[in-house]
């Protein structure tokens, strides 16, 4: 019975594919047409579109199927700084990304602990983090490259502050929240703070803790598309944005995959780790 | 010998309109080295606040604690306890919860040592072959024998027990009460034990202290036992004693509970709750 569903809905799946592609491949294909005539100079300076009087047009799915496809052909081609492949535009912004999350890690997951284990500290930095979470990370820009002055190191510290968050309060939650019954198992056999956090209260609250840093890298993959059109140069981001001022709409389509793809596969490892981590009670 | 004994010890509670709630006050008795005692109240008269402040898991706001004539505070490895709710960790195996204690209590040992002195509890406690499932994986009577095995495993002086077989079906208490009975004639445990089941009290205790409703609960008496210790469960009902016994708690936890505190006995002592065998009593006359 369950596999039968299984397979009825990966069935309805590709059949809603095949309805969007074809409905998508019928919109897009070029109707012929006569435009109004353009000057024979000034249709020479805009290019062959528009010496044909047309638009830009949209791709099809097969336009963006070849695009797909000469991508992974070279996907490491280094060409120049405005022509570099798809894999090294997203080398770096994963790059970015697993260095600003993982500073947020080291940042959020201690401070976590100590405000889930103190009231005092929690009562003490609540109206900080209350603040500063709901601030979007991109208001931060600015500031970080005029204290920081490099923009590469500014778009890690975007991540940095838009990934912290989640790790903290998850991790503070978790922390707060672990049983009392074993925190009196440790009590009753003189187990040291250390051991008691290390041994008793990490494993039982690691769960929450992985969840918000799954919550976090999903924000994080949000934010350096954003981040990346902003400061430039290298990035994903910053290809979508290269690839619109060249008008290659099969180029952005490719990229959004790409950014699709790549966000689902660091969410189903994240998803992964909490299945490894979760206890059942 | 007494090993433990309590002092004077009240717990207060500040009331939320002013003023301080007692839950109980001038409480006093104490535990003799190699003897099993249990409490017996309703709800709500502070059995567990008594038995946490034993176990150094809560504090007295009055009185002291002493273990072997020194005032503690704190817990200690020396008392170990067995929780209500097995409080056995999830996410590590049997083996692996009962390790956990052995090495907080030797830490010195290597690895080999230690399992080979868990695997020593486990078979006790009747778990061979179930080591390394997860305490889900367990049913209730199994997990309560991990946490029996975790809190034998450390060789406490004394044991503490919060109601330890409340939460499990008939069955799977009787056959644990009399391994728990077993246990501890083996191995001269000293048992501090809450309960609210008579039958259960009459079998593994040697005296049986009595506790009048909160708030302001006393200690009305203490009932000595006065069944022998090879007792069992079976044979338990056969003895003369054990009706006029169980007629004397039953009677206290019906009637006299309630109304111990507005008509306390003449000559009561909290400092010395009165002793009584209601076993030779009843056949003495």
């Amino acid at each position: 019975m369950f596999a039968s569903v299984r397979a009825k809905s990966a069935l309805l799946s590709i059949l809603l594919l095949a309805l969007f592609l074809g409905g998508w491949q019928i919109a897009a294909t070029p109707t012929a047409g006569t435009g109004p005539a353009l000057d024979p100079e000034y249709a020479a300076l805009l290019g062959a579109s528009a010496q044909q009087g047309k638009q830009t047009p949209m791709p099809t799915p097969v336009d963006v199927g070849l695009r797909i496809a000469k991508h992974l052909e070279a996907p490491f081609a280094d060409r120049g700084t405005n022509d570099k492949g798809i894999g090294i535009q997203l080398a770096y912004s994963l790059a970015r990304v697993l260095l600003g999350f993982g500073l947020a890690a080291l940042v959020a997951i201690p401070l976590g602990f100590l405000i889930g284990m103190s009231p005092l500290v929690y009562g003490a930095l609540n109206p900080f983090i209350q603040v500063l979470r709901p601030i979007s990370p991109l208001a931060w820009m600015p500031l970080a490259l005029y204290t920081i002055k490099d923009s590469a190191i500014s778009s890690i510290f975007v991540i940095f502050i838009c990934s912290i968050w989640p790790m903290l309060t998850n991790t503070a939650f978790g922390v707060a929240h672990v049983r009392k019954e074993w925190l009196n198992v440790a009590r009753t056999l003189e187990v040291n703070p250390l051991r008691t956090a290390w041994r008793v209260i990490l494993p039982a609250a690691a769960p929450t803790i992985v969840t918000g840093m799954r919550i976090s890298i999903g924000i994080a993959w949000l934010v350096i598309v954003a981040a990346e059109m902003l400061v430039g140069g290298t990035g994903i981001g910053y290809f979508v944005w290269n690839e619109w001022n060249n008008l290659s709409i099969a180029n952005i389509i490719t990229a959004i995959l790409v950014i699709g793809v790549v966000g689902m596969l660091l969410d189903h490892m994240l998803g992964f780790a909490t299945k490894l981590v979760t206890y059942q009670e | 010998m007494t090993y433990v004994s309590i002092e004077g010890i009240a717990k207060r509670f500040k009331q939320p309109g002013g003023g301080v709630q007692t839950v109980f006050e001038n409480i006093h008795f104490g535990v003799a080295k190699g003897e099993f005692v249990c409490l017996i109240g309703h709800s709500g008269c502070g059995k567990t606040t008594i038995l946490n402040i034993l176990a150094g898991l809560d504090t007295a706001d009055d009185g002291v604690l002493l273990v072997g004539d020194k005032e503690v505070a704190g817990p200690s490895l020396d008392r170990a306890v067995i929780f209500q709710g097995h409080a056995l960790m999830p996410w590590m195996s049997a083996i692996e919860n009962i390790a956990f204690a052995v090495s907080s209590r030797w830490p010195d040992w290597d690895r080999a040592k230690v399992r080979a002195h868990c695997q020593k509890y486990i078979d006790l406690v009747g778990l061979t072959g179930a080591e390394r499932k997860r305490p889900a994986m367990l049913s209730g009577g199994m997990k309560q024998r991990v946490g029996i095995a975790r809190a034998l495993s450390i060789e406490p002086k004394m044991l503490l027990m919060d109601e330890p077989f409340s939460a499990l079906d008939a069955l799977t208490r009787g056959t644990l009460q009399e391994e728990v009975l077993r246990l501890c004639a083996a191995t001269q445990q000293t048992v501090f034990m809450i309960t609210h089941d008579v039958d259960e009290a009459i079998l593994l205790a040697d005296r049986i202290v009595l506790m009048t409703n909160g708030p302001q609960a006393k200690i009305a008496e203490i009932v000595v036992n006065t069944l022998p210790r090879s007792r069992t469960r079976h044979d338990i009902h056969k003895h003369p004693h054990y009706y006029a016994i169980r007629n004397h708690i039953v009677d206290f936890l019906v009637e006299r509970s309630r109304g111990f505190a507005s008509a306390i006995p003449a000559g009561y002592d909290p400092r010395r709750p009165p002793e009584t065998s209601p076993g030779t009593l009843r056949a003495a006359s």
